[in-house]
């Protein structure tokens, strides 16, 4: 059995006592069972590990298939972030967003933020995506001297910052 | 932005935020409020290509130029991929920048302001990290601050934000207030008493972090601890704030107290002996490790809050927990030290300070 942050071999299998939910077991290698133990059952990182082991023993059969999954707009795999606990970009919310519910549940206890918000965004998930992909063009045609396109790029992204509407932020700056 | 640091000069001195002052600083050493933050449209640091890296760092510099006299006064911007190791090393040291984006690779860089109170980092595990440090508990205060810099930063770059899940981090732990607020104990009564599990245990339930500090793991912590809120979205602010600042600290100061009177009442004479050996190896011994150090600096911070010892003060004993550390001591030094100089060096540095001679030269 791998370890489930790494390719080693798992040759810890430990059993979390503390979880409200029950015991969880995870299975990790020597170098991650150390980090985990070290950090204590309470740590973030501690958090996602125990989330991440409920979903693989949930999913059964279907975790291949998750673990193919991959961003359209980074590459990355929904296996890659399952090692490191690390997503690739913004639209990672997006595109696993159903993936990484259960995991903020776990994590959070909640789903919805409720703090602050920035008086600009770059609006839907889908601009989000967009924007990443034009600033990557945008230094593309740069490396390529094509100065023209860079800077036709460069206005289709300031043009996309549009002032916030959420419905949590406070109205006082919609200009 | 000043572009050329001097870590030689930064060695000498400690940041404001370490003076041991302010609210509770018997037992409180500073409290700390960090928001992570990435730019929109970059991707997340791991699927970052070298370019990508290079081209976040220059366009978070050129924009916090913009702002920087409003943002600031005389900082800092020190570019961390070409320092030395020993650098980096001083930086992590004085909690300026973290571990991790010192031994990380690629473009990444710091700001910080001249009393060290404010730093940003760049190409953390976020676009950026914004922390504030103040001495002592000041939850509110530190918020303030660092909520005043995102602010203005968010002026000029666009941030990664999404209308349900808040503030878009690399790791799913930081989404949404993308806050960490994190308070640092002083709690040696709480271990000689054997009570820190016990500590711990009751924090787990309140998504609340209790962590050592310094050397985890080994039997010398110094016996400092860091209550840090574990959840990040789903609440406001204010709500994880309060849920440390006003909840979790004060009791845990409120059992250090209680702790520490006991102490006092039933083994006065044994803590008074423990105190004044630490003193006495401090200032006496030829060579000594960093762990030792802080193991009998932390006995003698206790004994000076509880007033079994007048001299020296507590800003003082702050001063060589973070001077007596390795890149401190080499800087100090003027050059790389090995080991055993390190120890010899360490332990005359210490006895050079704790002998009670220097205190008019000293600040």
């Amino acid at each position: 059995m791998k370890c489930q942050f790494c390719e080693k071999p798992a040759t810890f299998h430990i059993t979390e006592l503390t979880e409200p939910t029950g015991p969880q077991v995870m299975h990790l290698c020597e170098e991650h069972a150390k980090g985990f133990l070290h950090k204590g059952a309470s740590s973030p990182m501690a958090a996602i590990a125990t989330a991440l082991a409920k979903q693989l023993e949930q999913s059964g059969d279907d975790l291949e298939e998750l673990d193919q999954k991959e961003c359209p707009v980074c590459g990355i795999t929904f296996k890659e972030f399952r090692n490191s606990g690390r997503l690739g970009c913004p639209y990672d919310y997006t595109h696993f967003e159903s993936d990484l519910r259960p995991l903020l549940v776990n994590v959070h206890d909640r789903t919805e933020h409720l703090g602050k918000s920035p008086h600009r965004s770059a609006g839907t998930a889908d601009s989000l995506a967009r924007m990443i992909k034009l600033r990557s063009e945008m230094d593309e045609a740069i490396k390529q001297e094509d100065y023209e396109r860079a800077s036709e790029i460069r206005d289709e992204l300031k043009s996309m910052a549009a002032p916030m509407q959420p419905p949590h932020s406070d109205t006082d700056d919609q200009s | 932005m000043k572009r050329d640091a001097d870590f030689q000069q930064l060695a000498r001195y400690t940041g404001e935020w370490m003076r041991g002052e302010g609210p509770e600083s018997d037992i409180v050493i500073s409290t700390r409020v960090r928001l992570a933050r990435n730019l929109a449209d970059f991707p997340f640091i791991r699927r970052c290509s070298d370019d990508d890296r290079l081209s976040i760092e220059r366009t978070v510099r050129a924009r916090m130029e913009t702002i920087a006299d409003r943002l600031w006064e005389s900082a800092q911007y020190v570019d961390l991929e070409p320092l030395s190791e020993i650098d980096r090393q001083l930086l992590v040291e004085r909690q300026l920048i973290s571990r991790e984006i010192a031994e990380s690779e690629g473009s990444r860089a710091v700001a910080f302001d001249a009393s060290e109170g404010y730093s940003v980092m760049i190409n953390e595990e976020d676009h950026l990290r914004i922390q504030v440090m103040r001495s002592g508990l000041d939850v509110e205060n530190t918020w303030k601050q660092v909520n005043r810099i995102d602010d203005m930063l968010e002026e000029v770059m666009l941030y990664a934000f999404h209308p349900r899940y808040g503030y878009l981090t690399a790791c799913p732990t930081n989404v949404g207030t993308g806050l960490r607020v994190s308070v640092m104990l002083h709690l040696p009564a709480l271990v000689i008493t054997e009570q820190m599990d016990r500590v711990f245990r009751s924090m787990q339930r309140i998504n609340v972090t209790v962590r050592g500090l310094y050397g985890e793991g080994s039997q010398y912590t110094g016996d400092f601890y860091q209550v840090s809120n574990q959840v990040t979205l789903g609440y406001t602010e204010a709500e994880l704030l309060d849920l440390v600042g006003k909840e979790v600290a004060p009791r845990i100061i409120e059992y250090e107290r209680k702790a520490r009177e006991a102490l006092l009442k039933n083994n006065r004479d044994d803590l008074h002996d423990e105190v004044s050996r630490a003193m006495g190896i401090l200032s006496t011994a030829r060579k000594i490790s960093s762990e030792e150090t802080m193991h009998h600096l932390s006995k003698i911070r206790l004994g000076i809050s509880m007033g079994l010892i007048e001299k020296p003060n507590v800003k003082i004993i702050n001063q060589l927990f973070l001077q007596s550390q390795s890149a401190h001591l080499q800087k100090l030094q003027g050059r790389i030290l090995g080991t055993a100089e390190r120890h010899a060096r360490r332990a005359s540095f210490l006895q050079q300070h704790l002998s009670g001679k220097d205190d008019a030269t000293w600040n």
